[in-house]
């Protein structure tokens, strides 16, 4: 047994350490029958949802805590692969399996807010006044260098001093939204993550 | 992708070229571990760094980034020249045997017609097929034509040598013609490979012309529509698919429609131009069927008051001046000031944009700009000075910034289109934070209030804005079901069959399919290829059924996929001629029973067309077959040919070393104070390319504590070689610049990046992931994209991210 | 699990229920399928509710750098080139291996604070720990750590929690690759046997199973493409024993400090009373494995 006079003195010291809390009647109780962790998620609601980063379109669970009764803010404190899902069978990889962070980052924003010129700051502002200024903004702009006709004089109706960058992880649904409305402004300067 | 994700299990041969599955797609390479698995596959990997997907190779290549034309044009060259090709395939399925005019030509890099003072080619309608006396195109079928287009082929990439491709790739000619002899393996009838690229292809100055030359190696070797084979774009983010499909680009309007130019003030011209006809008898050039599918969106988007009378609206569609106001032409604007307003709707374009310094100054000139996003991006606070990662004067920019929260996936419904163009719904599981609207909410919203704005004070051409048409229950929030049954489409008068005469929809019923639409006004839909996805039955995107019965991966009843279920592309090619599988075996997934097409997946076939009429199975192509020749829809030629990056560690390109005309793509568009940072090997001698890491989703997961515990800190990488001479160790903090900006992060040294020894150089290769800002619970570092250069594919403006020059010296 | 599923306890001596029969379980990472993603990593923290420090980047892949009381599994990555000069990118998912014969649990002086259940899985019960580190001591793998917060042991538990409901632990179910996979011990042998073989088609002669007969066989096994040389992995030791420190430790020390006990707490009542509280510095050196605050000067937050 190869072992130094140090080692042999930190194991009596260890030794002496445990046995003596023991033997001086501080051993803690002999329950352990509760010692493996309650199973978290006995009576978690479940949601299905398409993981929302690449493009696999990875099968999810999320469990959410509360029942969904009318005095309950279901919160989602779990999620996993869907195993059913026949691409990810409930497997995910390292961003999807920290899912829950992205739903509860601390850097998710909560309330519209404002930038003014020059300003250093976030002023909050409410959901109104918000979309009634860039109402008011996107009408000014329009208005003023909307184009009708080209120099050929042919019809174009064209805004080019506005564009729109569309999300490429929102559903089909706001997606098609987005393009119908628009398209109707007369916006060119229009794409979205697929052209980088 | 042609195919899906885990039709990959049905490969022999996997091929991983311009993409890091493993990486970027972990869930879906499980399709590659289990081909190998239980398919006894073999995996290639051919990337600039030994990546990931190297470390499960079975074999891998090094290559110099931007070099892949040269790599798969040898390839070609091999494939013809060893006689390694599928030649049933090859002939009735491609245009092999085709004529082609007169007038085409290509010398010294460059092919006929180039204008070098617009940077374009002039004569693009003299890259075309030459037309025989019945009207269709001439055909060889011996393939001996010289005009031919295999011959034209045959010759255009026998300049592609074993010895030059290595010496413009580095890669040793040993390693190249190990690859070669394994891919052309697969040319024998019923194996098959796939290739898996992402954008390690898109990303360069040719980047559309890379994947052009994968799908010419695919069809020589009789790969696609196979069962495990197919060319496959992993693609990016969760609905990049699905944004591209609804057509959310510059130019193009839903399921692949274009919108018109100045020039096309003719409703009806504008239609026929888009109609093609069949090139050859017998075949079905589904083009054909435009103008049912641009009417029924209109209808979509008009509802009445799209008319046959006012061309169903065609006025109130803008018209394009130039190709497209792509991103990089739109910033560029915004430098110059010339783009007041601006959305970003959860998208980091100071992240996500090359050059950040000119990103950055372009939207200081901005009068305002909306972020709408889940999360506080760097993009919503580029006014914001933090140091030397944003270094701005906040008091001098003048830009009035609204941001927005929205939803995040778990707190909506909505379908979202993977990669294998599949549809899949999903549910809400809770309210989002605080304030926190949809996009929908968002959009609904702004339109409202513009509408009202407009009825009560009138403005600059209304009209479109007040005859769309939104008809939802609740306006300010339409239900995303609403908006799901409007882009797959609707009766809006009884629809019946033309030769029988029989009642296929009712009025205001849901339709079965695109095959339903109609040019007269009796349909509307937002989007034909997803036409189906919501029927009278329901919401076909919402099935959960998983059941494989033939075992090929298929599972045709969970959700939906694009076109018409149909889950694999050209898949009639998976069929001889004679209409039964090449491999009855192990890759059954059509065939001709006697009356009808039928298999393990939806026929792409005229369903009661009978293998002897000939119709053949590329039936989006007026030619009834796949194209090797491009005619005129590549900028570049119809060929591809390999050009150097805009910033080129060897100044020349070894194949046209004395035309510098062709050194890099003549016919991608660069801005003029864009090329004027472009840097040079002198000054910046190592060949840089920047991408994802599997620990990271692009600026999102930064904000993310778990991610950012795997993967905290910017790092850069260099090979132990360059590190040696530079006197960098692991762990030391290094400088990396460009001639347009600099970053500082940790050097992580290693054995998995070689110098190549390229044109009788050796050219070290530099690897920078991107997903640093300053904003976020990672550590804060540098964006990336300060180093990257402001050009792009000359197709589709995809920005040459992968291939620039840079310095690195150690701090 | 309950009382009856527990085989081996921690500093006990009285005999454990052994009625009940429980097959053994086992998770099998196949370092060949494993393409490093850190899936695993991740799962187990966000199931287990831990969230580690965000750390630095010293120049490698391996985040965080080492184990912790809150990072319970993580990938460490080693470049080998082969002597056919190819290289190969070994990367190991290290954590608990759950032995057959559990170093940690023979070595812990604190009666139930290490427990060995029937199917295999040995889990700590921080209720009953000391922290005194002995477990570090006692592992020939290296893996317990002690809690800067609470000072207390931690490690996989091989997701007991899921696996006493019928669930895989949660880095077997994210695994994107099937590197990981869990079942019944016998299984996971066939399974290891089957990727073996095709390992070696594939040209790795010495492909083979890790599972350490110096430990008694353990219930997280390794497929290794290069069996024979298992430190290739990131230092995996190639003959696992129970450190000498522990058999000391039960036969000769414990009786020693047991009689040397009273005249201890004597001493040290006088010493209390006398001098007061006497606070030493602990260098028990595997104990604590600290983050050097020194590698990453930059203060990330601030402008």
């Amino acid at each position: 047994m190869d072992m130094n006079r140090r080692q042999f003195f930190k194991v009596c010291a260890v030794g002496l350490g445990g046995s003596s809390m023991a033997a001086l009647g501080m051993a803690p109780p002999d329950a352990f029958a509760d010692q493996v962790r309650h199973f978290k998620l006995a009576s978690t609601r479940e949601t299905r949802n398409t993981c929302p980063y690449c493009s696999v379109g990875c099968g999810l669970i999320m469990y959410s805590q509360g029942d969904g009764g009318k005095n309950v803010t279901q919160e989602i404190i779990h999620i996993e692969g869907d195993a059913d899902h026949p691409v990810n069978r409930g497997t995910l990889c390292p961003k999807g399996a920290g899912l829950l962070d992205f739903v509860h980052s601390p850097n998710r924003l909560h309330y519209p807010q404002i930038r003014e010129p020059g300003s250093n700051e976030w002023k909050r502002l409410e959901w109104d006044d918000a979309l009634e200024r860039i109402a008011k903004l996107v009408k000014a702009d329009r208005d003023a260098n909307f184009i009708e006709r080209n120099e050929q004089g042919q019809t174009v109706n064209r805004w080019l001093t506005t564009g729109f960058l569309a999300a490429s992880a929102s559903s089909n649904e706001s997606g098609y939204l987005t393009h119908k409305v628009v398209r109707s402004l007369g916006i060119l300067g229009f794409d979205n993550q697929a052209r980088v | 992708m042609t195919n899906h994700w885990v039709d990959i299990k049905n490969a022999d041969l996997v091929l991983i070229i311009g993409g890091n599955a493993a990486e970027a797609h972990p869930c879906g390479f499980k399709w590659v571990t289990e081909a190998k698995a239980h398919n006894k596959a073999r995996l290639i990997v051919v990337d600039p760094r030994f990546t990931r997907s190297a470390s499960v190779a079975d074999y891998y290549a090094p290559i110099r980034t931007g070099t892949d034309i040269a790599f798969l044009g040898g390839l070609i060259n091999y494939l013809i020249s060893e006689d390694k090709i599928q030649h049933e395939y090859v002939s009735n399925y491609t245009d092999a045997a085709f004529i082609v005019d007169d007038a085409y030509g290509f010398e010294d890099g460059l092919f006929n017609g180039y204008d070098a003072d617009k940077r374009a080619y002039t004569q693009k309608a003299t890259w075309s097929y030459a037309k025989g006396e019945d009207g269709f195109t001439r055909v060889d079928p011996t393939l001996q034509d010289p005009r031919c287009v295999f011959q034209l082929m045959k010759r255009h990439y026998s300049r592609y040598t074993a010895e030059l491709v290595s010496s413009i790739c580095g890669t040793p000619q040993e390693a190249l013609l190990k690859v070669w002899a394994e891919i052309a393996e697969t040319s024998a009838p019923g194996k098959a490979m796939t290739i898996m690229y992402a954008l390690g292809w898109t990303q360069h100055t040719v980047g559309s012309q890379m994947i052009r030359t994968g799908a010419m190696v695919q069809l020589l070797l009789g790969n696609i529509g196979m069962p495990g084979g197919g060319m496959n774009a992993l693609r990016g983010h969760s609905n990049i698919q699905g944004l591209t499909d609804l057509g959310l680009l510059s130019n193009l309007l839903p399921g692949y429609m274009t919108l018109a130019g100045d020039a096309e003030q003719d409703y009806a011209a504008y239609i026929a131009k888009r109609t093609s006809l069949p090139m050859r008898p017998g075949q079905l050039s589904y083009w054909q069927n435009y103008e049912k599918f641009h009417v029924s969106l209109m209808k979509a988007w008009y509802g009445k008051n799209a008319t046959a009378e006012n061309n169903w609206g065609y006025d109130w569609l803008p018209k394009l001046d130039i190709p497209g106001y792509d991103v990089l032409k739109v910033f560029d604007l915004m430098y110059q000031g010339k783009v007041n307003g601006y959305f970003c709707q959860g998208f980091n374009p100071i992240g996500s944009f090359p050059n950040k310094a000119k990103v950055g100054a372009a939207l200081a000139k901005l009068k305002f700009l909306v972020v709408m996003d889940p999360l506080a991006t760097d993009t919503s606070e580029f006014w914001r000075n933090v140091g030397d990662y944003n270094e701005v004067d906040t008091a001098s920019i003048q830009t009035t910034v609204i941001r927005l929260p929205t939803t995040c996936f778990a707190e909506e419904d909505g379908s979202l289109v993977n990669s294998g163009r599949w549809l899949q719904w999903h549910w809400k599981a809770a309210e989002p934070p605080g304030q926190a609207r949809t996009d929908i909410a968002i959009m609904a919203g702004l339109f409202h209030r513009l509408r009202e704005l407009y009825t009560k004070e009138g403005g600059a051409y209304p009209a479109p804005i007040l005859n769309l048409e939104w008809n939802y229950l609740r306006p300010d929030e339409p239900g995303p079901d609403e908006l799901a049954r409007e882009f797959s489409g609707k009766a809006l008068a009884d629809v019946s069959d033309p030769a029988s005469g029989a009642l296929l929809a009712k009025a205001g019923e849901q339709l079965a399919g695109f095959a339903q639409l109609r040019a007269d006004g009796s349909t509307a839909c937002g989007c034909w290829i997803f036409s189906g996805a919501w029927t009278q039955q329901g919401n076909q995107m919402a099935r959960r059924d998983n059941a494989d019965p033939y075992n090929m991966g298929q599972t045709n009843g969970w959700a939906w996929s694009w076109p018409a279920n149909r889950r694999i592309l050209y898949n009639r090619a998976s069929a001889d001629l004679s209409g039964q599988p090449w491999d009855p075996l192990k890759k059954r997934l059509v065939w001709w029973n006697g009356k009808v097409w039928t298999g393990t997946d939806v026929p792409d076939i005229k369903p009661d067309s009978p293998p002897e009429a000939g119709m053949n199975p590329f039936i989006m192509n007026p030619e009834g077959v796949a194209r090797f020749f491009a005619v005129d829809k590549m900028a570049e030629g119809p060929f591809p040919e390999h050009y150097e990056p805009f910033e080129t560690p060897i100044g020349r390109n070894p194949l046209h070393p004395d035309q510098p005309q062709a050194t890099s793509n003549p016919a991608a568009r660069v801005f003029k104070n864009d090329m004027e940072v472009f840097g040079t090997a002198d000054e910046f001698p190592y060949a840089a390319t920047t991408y994802r890491l599997t620990e990271h989703f692009h600026f999102w997961t930064k904000h993310c504590r778990l991610a950012a515990i795997t993967q905290p800190e910017q790092f850069v990488e260099i090979g132990e070689v360059l590190g040696k001479e530079l006197g960098i160790k692991a762990g030391d903090r290094v400088k990396v610049s460009s001639n347009r900006g600099f970053i500082k992060a940790v050097a992580v040294v290693t054995k998995r990046l070689k110098p190549l020894t390229v044109d009788g150089k050796t050219v070290h290769q530099v690897g920078i992931p991107i997903h640093w800002g300053f904003s976020g619970v990672a550590k804060n570092g540098y964006i990336t994209n300060t180093l990257t250069p402001f050009v792009g594919d000359g197709n589709t403006q995809t920005p040459e991210f992968k291939s620039f020059l840079v310095n690195v010296e150690k701090v | 699990m309950a009382t009856q599923d527990i085989i081996a306890r921690s500093a006990t001596t009285t005999p454990m229920p052994s009625v009940r029969q429980v097959g053994e379980v086992a998770k099998l990472i196949d370092t060949s399928k494993c393409i490093g993603c850190k899936a695993c990593q991740v799962a187990c923290s966000e199931w287990n509710d831990l969230r580690d420090e965000v750390g630095s980047n010293v120049g490698v892949y391996d985040n965080p750098r080492d184990l912790t009381a809150d990072s319970w599994t993580l990938m460490r990555f080693a470049e080998h080139e082969n002597p056919a000069g190819n290289l190969e990118w070994l990367i190991r998912k290290d954590g608990c291996m759950h032995c057959a014969e559990p170093g940690c649990l023979a070595a812990c002086p604190s009666p139930g604070a290490i427990v060995k259940y029937a199917n295999g899985i040995v889990d700590f019960n921080q209720d009953h720990c000391i922290g005194c580190g002995y477990c570090i001591t006692g592992c020939p793998f290296d893996i317990p750590r002690i809690s800067q917060k609470d000072h207390k042991a931690y490690k996989c538990t091989l997701c007991s929690d899921r696996v006493a409901v019928g669930l895989e632990p949660a880095c077997v179910k994210t695994c994107p690759t099937g590197a990981i996979v869990f079942g019944s011990k016998e299984d996971m042998i066939e399974h290891a046997d089957g990727r073996i073989k095709d390992l070696k088609e594939r040209g790795f002669e010495q492909a083979g199973l890790y599972d350490p007969a110096g430990v008694g066989g353990t219930h997280v096994m390794y497929v290794l493409h290069h069996a024979d040389q298992p430190e290739l992995y990131s230092g995996l030791p190639s003959d696992p024993s129970i450190s000498p420190l522990v058999g000391l430790w039960k036969g000769v020390s414990k009786p020693l400090a047991l009689l040397a006990m009273g005249a201890t707490v004597l001493l040290g009542f006088f010493h209390y009373v006398r001098v007061g509280p006497n606070r030493v510095e602990e260098d028990l050196e595997p104990v604590v494995h600290e983050v050097d605050p020194s590698v990453h000067e930059v203060e990330p937050k601030k402008p």
